[in-house]
């Protein structure tokens, strides 16, 4: 436990020392308030309701960008710049750096969800907001990220570029949130139903709404395991014997 | 803590990298593995380390193994991996603590063993400079550094003093010679007059096989038993000096040396010696003998006869 906080320290220590938190944070609070307060058909303002619905449908959207951008790094630059090998020959196990940097990935994740909180606090002051729904809503948010960073990590454990590392991840990103839910709307049946269980959509608008259910945080946790399982396979595959 | 390497073969898919070799290295000796790029050094030296694992075969380290104690194993050896790998936008003190709380040392030994590092590679004036602002040879330190937190027992070093300049050379080899005293150490390097100078033992291996094993001495004489001298003689005719030379009992071959006057190398026959022979033959024709050397065989002619062919 104690070595996997030692990684997570570094990893987070990297992100805030190199500019790329920054910008990233910089980006992410920058195109959300912006689609969030300005009027853009999907505003705040729009629904002339007290609630932050629309944010959660805005950041549903920015963080399928955020995330893969923010885990691009994790092992691929590792790999380029050869690091690995000094990380994984000291006592420390495949799966404590794979969850560390896991880890890091998410503290940032909630750094960026924290700096939005003044707009649940504007909303709370100008109106009754549903306080129950609005953490629900948040605790989806990070559970569609935590399935993100999860394949975004798995990504960048198998290649060296971090560029191709993050058109990996949004590629698999995008078919869980985009190309299920098309599928399913215009199939029916048992391969719609498939289809509509993959997507993420289904699973994060009950969420945004309030509604918590069991099989919808398994559903997310699913795919942040099987994202850091096939990492440490790829870390793993050196020891493979021919 | 002894490293035994036991019947490694390590294949990449169908090409076999390294092939059914075994040595030991016991504490206190220094190793040094020579051969051509490509031989299986680096792999050999990852598999040590249980980056790799091996294809078949069986690596221990005191009593652990590399493949069923890879835990135990990592925190027995420090490694310098080839090309030296550092996180370049970390400061080196803060990079060396790092290194040290994954190895698990104790909170309350760490200042101590932070500063003794340091102290030991001579970047005591420099610990709170950023890896990439420095100089390769100093990089070179913090990879040694890092290899040394843990006060490991055994230690993995793949090219240690690549890059150097002469000075650090002589240094980073005297350091590695004070560590060799009480610990294990394997090195790698292309440059046959460091491995000469610092180790103990020398191992050579060419696509994946040993094909020496032993000191620098013990190599030249497997290399060649054969006596060769360097002759000088003042006045004379060349060929009246050359032909009476050849004419000696246990000579094999003469030959002149070329653009100078009366230089010649002798090789004697095998097992035997010609010295006294050559001075008798000097004092008979009365000619002026000024030089009589007998030639070292060099390392780099054993080592590119065992590697070349």
């Amino acid at each position: 436990m104690n070595k996997i906080w030692t990684l997570t320290k570094k990893e987070l220590k990297t992100f805030f020392d190199s500019l790329i938190a920054y910008i990233l944070l910089v980006l992410f609070l920058g195109v959300t308030g912006f689609f969030t307060w300005l009027p853009s058909g999907a505003d705040i303002f729009y629904r002339k309701q007290a609630s932050l619905d629309s944010f959660f449908l805005i950041c549903f959207w920015s963080l399928f960008f955020f995330v893969p951008l923010l885990t691009m790094r994790t092992f691929a630059e590792e790999k380029r710049s050869g690091t690995i090998e000094l990380l994984l020959t000291k006592p420390v196990t495949d799966w404590q750096v794979v969850i560390s940097k896991y880890l890091s990935s998410m503290i940032m994740i909630f750094i960026a969800l924290a700096l939005t909180l003044p707009y649940y606090i504007t909303i709370a002051r100008i109106g009754n907001i549903d306080h129950g729904a609005t953490l629900s809503g948040y605790l989806g948010l990070l559970l569609l990220s935590s399935a993100y960073a999860g394949i975004g990590i798995f990504a960048s454990s198998i290649t060296k570029n971090q560029i191709v590392a993050v058109l990996l991840s949004l590629c698999f990103c995008v078919f869980f949130h985009l190309i299920c839910g098309t599928l399913a709307n215009t199939m029916s049946g048992t391969l719609g139903n498939i289809f509509n269980y993959l997507s993420s959509a289904t699973h994060f608008e009950p969420m945004a709404r309030g509604i918590i259910d069991t099989a919808d945080v398994i559903y997310f946790l699913s795919i942040t395991f099987l994202g850091l399982t096939g990492a440490v396979a790829a870390l793993s595959q050196r020891k493979l014997k021919d | 803590m002894d490293i035994e390497v036991r019947n490694f073969t390590k294949m990449y898919g169908s090409y076999k990298a390294v092939d059914n070799i075994s040595f030991k290295v016991k504490t206190g000796e220094v190793l040094g593995f020579l051969g051509p790029n490509g031989a299986g050094k680096t792999t050999t030296m990852k598999a040590i380390t249980t980056y790799f694992a091996p294809s078949s075969g069986e690596i221990t380290i005191g009593n652990y193994s590399v493949t069923r104690q890879p835990e135990k194993v990592k925190t027995l050896i420090g490694y310098l991996p080839e090309n030296n790998p550092l996180y370049q936008d970390m400061a080196i003190i803060d990079y060396l603590r790092y290194v040290a709380l994954l190895q698990g040392v104790k909170k309350n030994a760490l200042d101590e063993r932070l500063l003794e590092t340091l102290t030991v590679c001579g970047l005591m004036n420099e610990k709170h400079k950023n890896i990439n602002e420095l100089s390769k040879g100093y990089k070179q330190r913090v990879g040694l550094a890092q290899a040394l937190i843990h006060d490991p027992e055994a230690l993995i070093l793949d090219e240690p003093t690549s890059g150097l300049d002469p000075n650090q050379i002589v240094e980073i080899r005297d350091l590695i010679k004070r560590i060799g005293k009480e610990k294990t150490v394997i090195l790698s390097s292309h440059i046959l007059a460091e491995v000469e100078a610092t180790c103990d033992r020398i191992l050579i291996i060419n696509k994946g096989k040993i094909v020496a094993d032993g000191t620098a001495s013990d190599l030249r004489h497997q290399a060649s038993n054969d006596e060769i001298l360097k002759i000088e003689i003042e006045d004379g005719n060349t060929n009246e000096i050359y032909k009476a030379l050849s004419e000696l009992p246990n000579a094999a071959s003469v030959d002149i040396i070329k653009d100078s006057d009366n230089k010649f190398e002798f090789h004697s026959r095998p097992q035997t010696t010609s010295k006294r022979d050559v001075f008798n033959l000097c004092v008979s024709k009365g000619w002026t003998l000024t030089g009589l050397t007998s030639v070292e065989t060099k390392l780099e002619d054993v080592f590119r006869e065992l590697t070349t062919n």
